[in-house]
């Protein structure tokens, strides 16, 4: 190979179907963004899996951490009062 | 190794000891990312590489409908090509290199595919057989501890099994017509069937790989024991063919409740994966041949989006 730019990396995330999210399906190399959704296309809906992809070039999202992962996500596990199980309510209340 | 190093290298094997997940960003050994470097190219080389024997045969199907199916598999395998760089670039590698190391030979791919396609009945052997071990070992590695790749396996098992499918119903259609095609089927079989478990790889005694493999969950199962699994599943579908197996010492042992097999002629085995095949060099070739005269179209798309995006700016700065 010669000093030439290789294509970048894009992230793909496809919508299976309206009333649900996109959902990241994987990773492809193309050269711009009209190109990254022809190619998504064709790697990751060949057989009906799509019926609509979100492309973004892959250095452009800002991942948190694994590190971080204690300092963002365990203030969360003693909280148990977000959960509606936390309330005591007697077995004859319906409907709550 | 410094006691940091090998804290985390502890609390590395107890994560993947209780079935966790490990991501692209989490702290593994140098030794897990290459090993996983190593396995997922070299998975994917063989997807690649995989196209060409089948490639030899598109033009000459001999249906459209059996053309279209060939085309669609064929299609699939350079998908599950790209799913696979996917995940092997996870882990810090560039396409480019991926592709540097193939073409230089300094990466493996499976050798079952430096066999010659000779006739129409191979479009049927590599389906039912070369796919179906395919699908042995990739069933497994859907519980393989790297998260990319289990996910990419998962996709790839299920557009497989269309593969295998279509496969054997090249081989029963032929297997159902003249004496002629009949052989054709049996003569396929006969090159196929040795080249097939040897996909599975050496030996549990002779494999360097795959106690550490095991360890960390890359692999969930030895290579005698899928090669075993592929046996016990594939000699009753060749039975309904009414093809002979081409192993003398293939019997059903009642006591282990598998079937017992000959001994694979590991010589040939080496051989074909020292890059002394039939087809090593003509692969490898072709191979480089497609990435050469492709180098322009790649080139030329850069160029396009980079001039495309000079205007953009270009235009909204006049704009401004």
């Amino acid at each position: 190979m010669t000093n030439k730019k290789n294509w970048p990396l894009w992230e793909v995330f496809i919508r299976s179907k309206n009333g649900l999210s996109h959902k990241h399906a994987g990773s492809l190399h193309a050269a711009d963004a009209e190109m990254a959704i022809e190619n998504a296309r064709d790697v990751y809906t060949r057989r009906s899996e799509g019926v609509s992809i979100w492309v973004v070039e892959s250095r452009y999202i800002t991942a948190s951490s694994p590190n971080q992962a204690e300092s963002l996500f365990d203030p969360a596990d003693d909280k148990v009062y977000r959960h509606p199980t936390f309330y005591n309510l007697p077995d004859e209340v319906k409907h709550i | 190794m410094d006691p940091k190093q090998k804290a985390l290298a502890e609390q590395f094997q107890a994560r993947i000891d209780a079935d966790e997940k490990i991501e692209p960003k989490d702290w593994m050994p140098d030794a897990y990312r290459k090993t996983l470097i190593r396995q997922i190219s070299q998975h994917a080389h063989s997807e690649v590489v995989g196209m060409l024997p089948e490639g030899n045969w598109v033009t000459r199907a001999p249906s459209l409908r059996r053309k279209v199916a060939l085309l669609a598999k064929i299609q699939d395998e350079a998908g599950h090509g790209l799913y696979l760089y996917g995940a092997a670039e996870t882990l810090g590698i560039d396409r480019e290199e991926l592709l540097e190391e193939l073409h230089t030979g300094k990466a493996k791919y499976s050798s079952i595919f430096n066999y010659p396609s000779l006739s129409w009945a191979d479009m049927g052997a590599i389906g039912w057989l070369v796919d179906g071990a395919a699908i042995m070992n990739q069933v497994m590695l859907t519980r393989t501890s790297y998260g990319p790749y289990a996910r990419a396996m998962v996709r790839i098992c299920k557009e497989e099994s269309f593969h295998q499918r279509q496969g054997y119903e090249i081989l029963l259609t032929l297997c159902r017509g003249t004496e002629a095609q009949k052989q054709m089927a049996q003569d396929s079989l006969n090159r196929w069937w040795w080249p097939s478990l040897m996909m599975f790889g050496p030996s549990d005694e002779a494999s360097t790989h795959t106690q550490q493999s095991m360890d960390w969950r890359i692999k969930r199962k030895t290579n005698d024991e899928l090669r075993q699994q592929f046996v016990d599943a594939t000699v009753p579908q060749a039975d309904f063919l009414g093809l002979t197996v081409p192993d003398p010492d293939l019997k059903w042992n009642e006591a282990r409740g598998h079937y017992d097999f000959g001994e694979i002629d590991w010589a040939e085995f080496w051989n074909v994966v020292k890059g002394n095949g039939p087809c090593n060099r003509q692969r490898m070739q072709a191979r480089i041949k497609a990435h050469e005269e492709g180098a322009w179209v790649r080139e030329a798309a850069m160029a396009y989006a980079e001039k495309r995006q000079k205007r953009q700016e270009e235009r909204k700065a006049a704009v401004a």
